[in-house]
Order: C-alpha cells, then sequence, then structure tokens
C-alpha cells in the first residue's frame, strides 16, 4: 500500500477513531463531524475499512471540502479533512 | 453538491436481511453523496418494516449458501435499519410504503416503523422517478 505520509503541520479539531466499524461507518462519522464542525476545522479519521479508501476521497471531493492527506499506518489510514465551506 | 441530480428511485421487494443491508448501503452512499432517494416497500421489503418485526432476524436470500446467514450474522454489520436512520440524517430519503401491498398484506399504517413516511400508490412513486428504477 502507497504510503502517502507528509510532515504533518496541520492542526487537528477532532480526531475520529473509527477503526474496526463497517463500510459506510467512518464516512458516516466524519460527514456527522463535519456538518457539526465550523469552516476551518480539520477533522481526523482514522479508519481500517477498506472502502474508506475509495469513499471518503469521494465524499469529500463532492462535497467540496479539502482533503488534507491520507497517512497509511499499520493496519488502518488516517484521513485529515479541512471543512472548506 | 448544488446540481440537481437523478433521483435514486428504489423499490424494495425482499426482506431478507441480506438485501436489506445491501439496500440501506446503497441508499446511504447515495444521500452522502447529495442524491435524492425516493424508496417504495412492496411486499416481504414492506413486512420487514412492520415496527414489531424490524429488529427480527428476516434470514437471507434463497441465493445465500447453506452457512449465509451465519456468515451474515457473524460479519456484525450495522442493522439495515439504522443505516435507513442514518441515511434520513444525511441526506434526502423518503420511504413510502406501496398502498396494494399494505391492502395485499393486511398491514396498516399504525403498524409500520417510523422510518416509513407514508403510504402511497405507484403512480405517485413513478411520478417522481426521473430515471431508472431500481429494484431489488
Amino acid at each position: 500500500m502507497e504510503n502517502t505520509t507528509t510532515m504533518a503541520t496541520t492542526q487537528v479539531t477532532e480526531v475520529i477513531d473509527a477503526r474496526g466499524m463497517a463500510c459506510p461507518g467512518p464516512l458516516l462519522s466524519l460527514i456527522g463531524a463535519i456538518r457539526q464542525g465550523a469552516v476551518g476545522d480539520v477533522i481526523e479519521v482514522w479508519s481500517s475499512d477498506q472502502g474508506s479508501r475509495t469513499d471518503i476521497p469521494a465524499w469529500v471531493a463532492k462535497a467540496r471540502h479539502e482533503l488534507v492527506e491520507v497517512v497509511d499506518v499499520d493496519g488502518y489510514a488516517r484521513y485529515v479533512v479541512r471543512k472548506a465551506r | 453538491m448544488d446540481e440537481p441530480e437523478e433521483t435514486l428511485s428504489l423499490i424494495i421487494f425482499s426482506g431478507t436481511d441480506d438485501k436489506l443491508t445491501s439496500a440501506s448501503t446503497l441508499v446511504v452512499g447515495a444521500a452522502a453523496l447529495g442524491r435524492r432517494v425516493d424508496i417504495l416497500l412492496q411486499f416481504w421489503g414492506l413486512d420487514a418494516f412492520r415496527a414489531d418485526s424490524v429488529h427480527r432476524e428476516h434470514g437471507v436470500a434463497p441465493e445465500a449458501p447453506s452457512d449465509g446467514a451465519r456468515r451474515l450474522h457473524d460479519a456484525h454489520l450495522a442493522h439495515w435499519a439504522d443505516v435507513f436512520a442514518q441515511a434520513k440524517e444525511v441526506g434526502e430519503v423518503s420511504i413510502h410504503a406501496c398502498a396494494q401491498s399494505m391492502d395485499a398484506l393486511g398491514i396498516t399504517e399504525q403498524q409500520l416503523d417510523p422510518l416509513v413516511d407514508g403510504v402511497e400508490g405507484i403512480a405517485a412513486f413513478m411520478a417522481e422517478a426521473n430515471g431508472p428504477v431500481v429494484f431489488i
């Protein structure tokens, strides 16, 4: 699996540990947090669900937020998303 | 998410837990992406949405292998009723009971789970369908 780790300089507002949740649980957790948050907030979702790898980028693009980075960790990935509007 | 999109028009005929799980996943995905979803419940799909039966075991489809029910159970997926509820929270999802199926099965509106928004006829459902109708 490609490692997209970058130097994380982003201030994260909220971390959601959705590891172990099945598709589409992690995406729904992200959507809930984005809706409740303020513009500029950065939400980091931890997910071990394979569907998140396609679903979270697809939703973020469609909803016109910003996928700051996807960081692969052992057995899961961290999706860092900024609420853009 | 501003551009108007085709409604996902879905008829849920089957009332087994695997098919309802599959349908709920499709619906929540569509709703999350801003697509309007219009669902009509017919026959066994409708029967599964009775308030007193939503959380009962509904078995698996005939095409499932002999250990299918056990494998679905062991997967510990979110219950389809909870996923439909999430879909309604996240997007614009309406769920209606088919009037004909209500009559055929002798089900009254008071018996339906609150997830169901009301009863409608097939013409009302088709009037809202501006694209293909998906049937499960």
